[in-house]
């Protein structure tokens, strides 16, 4: 070490491997959609996704003949697995905000490399999520009642209500995130339209790109724009979780009502939705053999993240079990007392170690550079923040106030099928979109190269 | 035969610094009504061919103003006047309830205004453009940098801009055909 300041910081390793021009970069990205053949690989994922959607279409199916009688919901355990599998979806979609919108403010260049793929999997995984409460509505084809329009029945959503404020949170992260990620794709669309041979590839990116010619004041407006989307992009994905988190908190069910649940809830949602990105991003760097676009630094950075948020997780469980103890409500402490010892007592202690103990060996700095062990933990996480919503809903709603309402749930086989149909149906969205639409942003990652920096004369 | 009407020359560069350099200097000889292509955003382009300001920002505002306005208006006509539920006793205006409605609204009219701003003022779609007409312009979503000068410019004779052009040293120079 002969210069002082590379004791204070360390040389970052790059976020793209050296020697890409614009058009290595251009072809190597684009070439998996137009010009790589469909590999046995890519149909044979695809092929066990789309049997699991086909599951979960005859799970819906019979939902819709026989109604939400065929899943494990009863009183008082209402809820069950359909918001069980909400809250943890929408979770996973916020690392894909995260990453396009906060760490484009922050700039932190890196991002652009897998910011294309967390959007559409933030869209897909939103997409499930939009599907359970629709589907525990029981009477789902009238979902559209959630809306406030004028209608024959003259009545109004009541606008005091959390579940209601979910309805707009939730609507409106959806929208977002569809519009944010289109927006992105527009010059992309515009590279594969001039690149495609075939005429269809022509006239469908051709419709999609709009007539993109990056004109420099188009390019002017549309920096502009996509800035301030990842300003307004920003508070909004805070807010849908922490609206969601007013489902329960604003309740008075020991479990639920209490003050901690936004942040705590925020900051699971980025736990889990970093887990999936690894998830996501070891295969795809493997199979597409991009591992110079998504190098060992976005690992470990999102491992870092990973760390960082599952932190302020222990910090949540910390404050409820605290509180619990010292508020010297009897529920309360009943509530953490029941959690430990209760009958889902393995569920918690599950919880603990898949969120809590187990996350701590991304301590270790070869871990968190190691793609398989990334992978292996980020399951384990996403197991745990899975679990994490199972306890905040059963476990709170198995034990209330009375004793005459207690009562146990045990999901059917139509909870678990519709939950893996869900799973299949995110799997076989991310296989089309990698074969469809660049995985990688192509303009951004050209804005990465040392030669788009203008010199000065 | 008729002769067909030109849109414009267009010089093609290899790197941003080349084309800033050169929309630097077309600007400067006083060709005002040019236009720059780039295959990702490059920030000097805007200001080197005389493009100040851009109205986005202000229907972003717009949008989140009224969206605000509305959201927080519909909650307060439907709660107080269309459909006056009692509950509990609470007052019928309750405004820190309407709070997260209103927040949602505001995000999500600037989010429209933002897109749909930013495409309305780029005249986009536009499936048919003359520049496209220019066979190495699909390098323009590549790696190829290219200016043009309109003919509608006052300054613009074909022979003229041509001289001046080739003087920037591109490396190729071609009539866009409109």
């Amino acid at each position: 070490m002969d210069h002082p300041s590379q004791g204070i910081v360390p040389p970052q390793p790059p976020v793209i491997e050296p020697g890409y021009t614009f058009a290595t970069v251009t072809d190597k990205i684009s070439s998996i959609v137009l010009t790589r053949p469909v590999s046995n690989g890519w149909l044979i994922g695809f092929g066990i996704a789309f049997l699991i959607v086909m599951i979960l279409l005859y799970a819906v199916g019979y939902l819709f003949v026989r109604g939400v009688g065929i899943w494990g919901v009863n009183i008082p355990i209402g809820w069950g697995f359909a918001i069980v599998n909400f809250v943890w979806w929408i979770g996973i979609g916020h690392a894909g905000t995260l990453i396009s919108a906060i760490l484009l403010l922050l700039r932190q260049a890196w991002r652009n490399s897998i910011n294309r793929f967390a959007e559409a999997m933030t869209i897909f995984a939103v997409a499930c999520a939009g599907m359970f409460p629709l589907l525990h509505l029981g009477r789902p084809w009238l979902f559209y009642w959630l809306f406030p329009y004028p209608n024959t029945m003259q009545y109004w959503p009541q606008f005091r209500s959390p579940l209601v404020w979910d309805v707009f949170a939730v609507s409106t992260y959806a929208t977002t995130s569809l519009l944010f990620w289109f927006v992105g794709l527009i010059p992309d669309l515009a590279t594969l339209r001039d690149r495609a041979e075939s005429r269809v590839a022509q006239i469908v990116y051709g419709i999609l790109a709009m007539g993109w010619r990056g004109s420099a004041r188009h390019w002017s407006r549309y920096e502009t724009a996509y800035l301030l989307l990842a300003g307004l992009a920003t508070p909004l994905v805070l807010s849908v979780h922490t609206v969601v988190s007013f489902d329960f908190a604003i309740g008075i069910v020991p479990g639920w009502h209490t003050t901690i649940f936004p942040p705590y809830f925020v900051a699971g949602a980025i736990y889990s939705g970093f887990a999936m990105v690894l998830i996501l991003a070891i295969p795809i760097r493997k199979f597409y053999g991009l591992e110079d676009f998504i190098t060992e630094r976005h690992l470990e950075n999102s491992a870092k993240v990973m760390l960082a948020t599952g932190l302020i997780v222990a910090y949540g469980y910390a404050i409820e079990a605290f509180m619990g103890w010292y508020s010297g409500n009897r529920y309360d402490s009943f509530l953490l007392w029941n959690r430990l010892h209760g009958p889902y007592h393995a569920w918690y202690w599950a919880l603990l170690s898949a969120n809590i103990f187990f996350p701590q060996i991304l301590w270790i700095r070869k871990l968190r550079t190691n793609p398989l062990a990334l992978f292996l933990i980020s399951g384990v996480i996403l197991t745990g923040m899975w679990l994490e919503r199972f306890i905040i809903v059963v476990v709170s709603l198995h034990r209330d106030f009375l004793n005459s309402s207690w009562g146990m749930y045990y999901p059917t086989r139509w909870d678990w099928a519709t939950f893996i149909g869900t799973l299949g149906f995110f799997t076989a969205c991310m296989f089309l979109f990698l074969r469809l639409l660049p995985g990688i942003s192509i303009f951004e990652m050209r804005t990465l190269l040392p030669e788009a920096e203008v010199k000065s004369p | 035969m008729k002769r067909t009407p030109i849109y414009g020359l267009m010089a093609e560069f290899d790197s941003p610094t080349e084309l800033v350099v050169a929309a630097r200097k077309t600007f400067a000889a006083g060709y005002k009504r040019i236009d720059a292509y780039s295959p990702f955003p490059v920030e000097e382009l805007a200001e080197a061919i005389g493009f100040q300001r851009n109205g986005v920002p202000f229907v972003v505002l717009v949008g989140g103003i009224l969206g605000c306005l509305g959201g927080y208006l519909m909650q307060w006509w439907i709660a107080t006047v269309s459909y006056p539920v009692n509950v509990g006793g609470r007052p019928y205006h309750s405004a820190p309830a309407f709070i997260v409605v209103t927040f949602e609204m505001t995000i999500l009219c600037a989010v429209l205004a933002a897109v749909f701003g930013m495409l309305a003022l780029n005249g986009l779609p536009m499936p048919y453009h003359p520049v496209f007409n220019v066979p190495r312009f699909r390098f323009a979503t590549k790696d190829r940098f290219f200016l043009i000068v309109f003919s509608s410019d006052p300054k613009y004779t074909s022979t003229e801009t041509r001289v001046f052009l080739e003087s920037l040293a591109p490396r190729s120079i071609s009539e866009v055909p409109s």
